[in-house]
């Protein structure tokens, strides 16, 4: 059998998304998840990885930077994490639309990997036998949203 | 939502512009003794991180800067391997703009003087 593709491209700047519904669960939840935390806090240390430093050698420089792009990186984040919200169960999906859920899967993992402070070294370790812990669905969660996102960059990639 | 990529791509059939388009910016500069190129003093990098995949900082090089697969690539690996790439140059406004695009896009870019 052949692997299972979640995204194909229809040829026509459209793309067909096929998603189990457990899929479609876990982005049900997980997005609206960070929206909450980016609307309410944008500072959460769990969020960093969104908002890098531009200007590590001049902190007065990076402060006006900050200044300039905070609004802006926040409301665009919010943006597209509303449209993928509304497109948890979606079938097919355009150009703009595809973009959204490339950025917003994109945050999530910034975010989870944050937390279970992932690095260079980490592999795929699946805990199947264990008991569900917050970090082993945190981690599963990751894990998965890579595999998904491997496949809309590679599709949308092809369109470049 | 998302910007589009700076380098437009002309439509097929379409004829390139006539040399005298040319805009100033893209004229290359003479090199002499003195390499003086007051306009180019930034650099753009991005640093290498354990979180975003290397198909997706590919992709994103790509799109943002239209560079072809092979550029976005090595710039990949550079990032990969040696811990962090030039991605871009160009002067202090255009670099701040490169470098929130790639924030934007997640990716862990920095600014610095081209000394």
């Amino acid at each position: 059998m052949a692997p299972r593709r979640p995204v194909e491209p229809n040829g026509d700047g459209t793309y067909s998304l096929n998603l189990r519904e457990d899929e479609q669960a876990l982005i049900a939840t997980i997005v609206p998840e960070l929206r909450a935390v980016l609307a309410d806090d944008p500072n959460d240390e769990m969020l960093t990885r969104l908002f890098p430093t531009a200007r590590p050698d001049d902190p007065e420089a990076e402060a006006e930077y900050k200044e300039m792009v905070r609004d802006e990186l926040v409301s665009k984040r919010l943006a597209r994490l509303d449209m993928v919200a509304d497109l948890a169960e979606a079938t097919a999906l355009n150009e703009e639309q595809l973009a959204a859920w490339i950025g917003a899967v994109n945050d999530i993992r910034l975010v989870l990997g944050t937390r279970l402070e992932i690095s260079e070294e980490d592999d795929f370790d699946s805990d199947e036998d264990g008991e569900d812990t917050p970090e082993s669905v945190a981690r599963s969660a990751y894990w998965y949203l890579g595999w998904l996102l491997e496949h809309f960059v590679e599709v949308s990639a092809s369109e470049l | 939502m998302t910007p589009p990529a700076p380098v437009e791509v002309a439509p097929a059939g379409m004829s390139p512009p006539a040399p005298v388009e040319v805009a100033p910016s893209e004229v290359k500069q003479p090199t002499g003794d003195t390499d003086v190129r007051p306009d180019r003093p930034w650099k753009v990098i991005v640093w290498n991180d354990p979180i975003n995949l290397m198909s997706y900082v590919t992709f994103v090089l790509q799109k943002l800067f239209g560079y072809s697969k092979e550029k976005a690539t090595q710039l990949m690996l550079d990032v990969h391997y040696k811990g962090r790439a030039v991605v871009s140059d160009g002067p202090r406004e255009k670099a701040e703009m490169d470098v929130f695009r790639l924030h934007e896009h997640g990716l862990w870019a920095t600014m610095e003087h081209d000394s």
